[in-house]
């Protein structure tokens, strides 16, 4: 299953797209925050969203799942 | 036949290169035969070429697939190394090796850059007794490239295949350009890897072009066309002098393309919020002057070759749009890298920092993230051409050090108005500080605690506070800052440090 993944260790500060929504390559999908600056994280592959793994405020380890897509 | 015309002859006929079928779908493919690259390469007239006779048997291979000589690019004269794939699909026979090893002794001889035009599917095999283990043969090839290695450049375009030992050519040369889809590097070839360790894979997955200049770092610049990567070769080699005790040329001066007093504006005052440090990069270099090296790798960090004021610099610079602009192992490598690329050639370094720090968690640590920034640090300190460093936004902890502060030996600190230095952000400070007073306190009260420590915090890290400490050299409005640089990189050309005699540093790597 294709998923977008975190680049780096942080807190999910907003998640910008919801399970169906389509999204592009380069588009930004959610807003992490880490060592004190907001890090935007784009989708590095497109599809539609199966699935928001995480939660606003939750721990994220680079490299773990943030979006399924389809 | 007479004499004379037997050689011309020959010489036409070795150097159409392998059978017609391969130079055929060559073209068909748009890939250049290997004097094609050559001609593109070189300025016209000058040139010299040796052992064209190589392997001139019945069953020969015409120069042994690889063509080695000398011409000029802009002037300038280089020496070069060009496999020919039409020829046994590039490959390395014994004479191959002693052609190549010739021209690494003449570059070291003459002092002049090498450039290795790699197309090459690895060492035939079959001959591996005469060509393989022993002195003369593969394994001083690159034990050349190493002792060559800041002596003069050394740039290897990748047009295709360099396997297994071969890939070790691109390994020790300054900076390595691909062709996207049809370069590759890798020690195993896929079919090696399914009967050595059980493993399958496709040649791009594994070791394309792409996955090296993205992922392993082991290309730095991708290019989409065999045209492209010798047009990059031509510009490239006008940033370097052309060897290392010279310095590299300089050019008429040029305004930026876009207006340096747009700096005002750029800067976000909101030390969190990401800003795209090309936007300055463009408002402060010679128009069409900036040439991104590794640009797809490490994202977080910018390094690159520019010209301000027509004097060609190296540019380190923060990208807070990536990853916050935070250092990790893998921008602490490229930054390392270009620094010592920049060191051993006498360009000067233009260090452009808004950096929160290097990276910390488990995950990093693991990786060995403090000896990785130890390196960059390290390259940092044994740098003795000029060093400048711009304290953009905010840069703390040991980004400070890595992106060349006060104590590196540094021409000149200069900080703009947006700057902010300190040890760690006034978040994290204040929480190391009054952990156990916050703990003691509850809702409103330590909500209001906190700020005021966090206040106090930014009022000690003031900027004219530090500045009228001496720690910054000077603070320039960003308008300037081009003109301010073009002055202090003029002043500073004469520079002459030196490092403490010694053999050689243990290099944290």
């Amino acid at each position: 299953m294709p998923t977008v993944t975190s680049p780096m260790a942080g807190t999910v500060a907003h998640v910008l797209v919801q399970r169906g929504d389509t999204v592009q390559v380069g588009q930004d999908v959610v807003i992490l925050e880490s060592m004190k600056m907001e890090i935007a994280v784009q989708a590095d592959i497109g599809g539609r969203v199966r699935a928001v793994k995480v939660n606003t405020g939750e721990f994220v380890d680079e490299g773990s799942d943030l979006l399924e897509l389809e | 036949m007479g004499l004379e015309e037997e050689l011309r002859a020959k010489i036409e006929r070795i150097k159409q290169g392998g059978p017609q079928r391969y130079r055929e779908r060559a073209k068909a493919e748009g890939r250049l035969l290997v004097r094609e690259r050559l001609e593109r390469l070189l300025d016209p007239g000058f040139g010299i070429e040796d052992g064209l006779f190589a392997d001139d048997t019945d069953e020969g291979n015409p120069a042994d697939a690889v063509v080695t000589g000398l011409g000029k690019i802009h002037g300038r004269k280089v020496c070069y190394m060009a496999n020919d794939p039409t020829v046994k699909a590039g490959s390395w026979g014994p004479k191959t090796v002693e052609k190549i090893l010739r021209i690494q002794e003449t570059a070291a001889n003459l002092r002049l850059p090498l450039i290795y035009l790699v197309d090459s599917a690895g060492a035939r095999i079959t001959h591996q007794v005469d060509m393989f283990p022993g002195r003369r043969h593969a394994g001083r090839i690159f034990y050349n490239e190493v002792m060559l290695s800041g002596l003069v450049p050394q740039l290897c375009l990748l047009f295709g295949p360099s396997a297994a030992g071969g890939a070790y050519i691109p390994a020790f040369c300054d900076t390595v350009v691909m062709v996207e889809g049809r370069a590759s590097m890798y020690l195993g070839s896929p079919r090696m890897a399914e009967m050595v360790i059980g493993e399958k894979t496709t040649l791009e997955e594994m070791g394309g072009a792409r996955m090296h200049c993205e992922v392993s770092g082991c290309g730095d610049v991708l290019v989409y066309s065999d045209v492209e990567a010798i047009d990059f070769a031509r510009r490239y080699l006008q940033y370097f002098p052309t060897h290392c005790e010279d310095f590299p040329p300089t050019f008429a001066a040029a305004d930026p393309s876009k207006d340096p007093s747009e700096l005002e504006h750029l800067i976000p005052t909101n030390q969190n919020a990401p800003f795209d440090m090309f936007e300055l990069i463009e408002r402060l270099v010679d128009a069409d002057s900036f040439l991104e090296i590794k640009g797809l790798f490490a994202k977080e960090l910018i390094t690159g070759l520019a010209r301000l004021g027509g004097r060609v610099i190296g540019i380190v610079a923060s990208q807070p749009k990536v990853k916050g602009g935070v250092l990790f192992v893998d921008s602490a490598d490229k930054g390392t890298r270009f620094i010592a690329l920049c060191d051993a050639f006498n360009i000067p370094l233009l260090f452009l920092a808004d950096v929160p720090g290097f990276m910390i968690g488990s995950k990093v640590e693991r990786q060995g993230i403090i000896r990785h920034g130890a390196k960059m640090i390290y390259a940092v300190s044994e740098a003795t051409v000029p060093k400048i460093s711009v304290i953009v936004r905010k840069v703390y902890g040991a980004g400070l050090y890595a992106m060349c502060g006060p104590a590196y030996g540094t021409d000149a600190t200069l900080a703009l108005p947006t700057a902010y230095i300190a040890v760690m952000g006034p978040e994290a400070a204040v929480n190391a500080v009054y952990y156990k007073k916050i703990m003691e306190l509850q809702g409103e009260e330590r909500e209001r605690f906190i700020q005021e420590r966090r206040e106090e915090y930014r009022q000690d890290i003031d900027l004219y506070k530090l500045a009228s400490r001496l720690i910054v050299d000077a603070i320039v409005p960003s308008a300037r800052l081009r003109e301010e640089l073009i002055s202090r990189f003029e002043a500073y050309a004469s520079k002459r440090a030196i490092n403490p005699r010694k053999r050689h540093g243990v290099m944290p790597v």
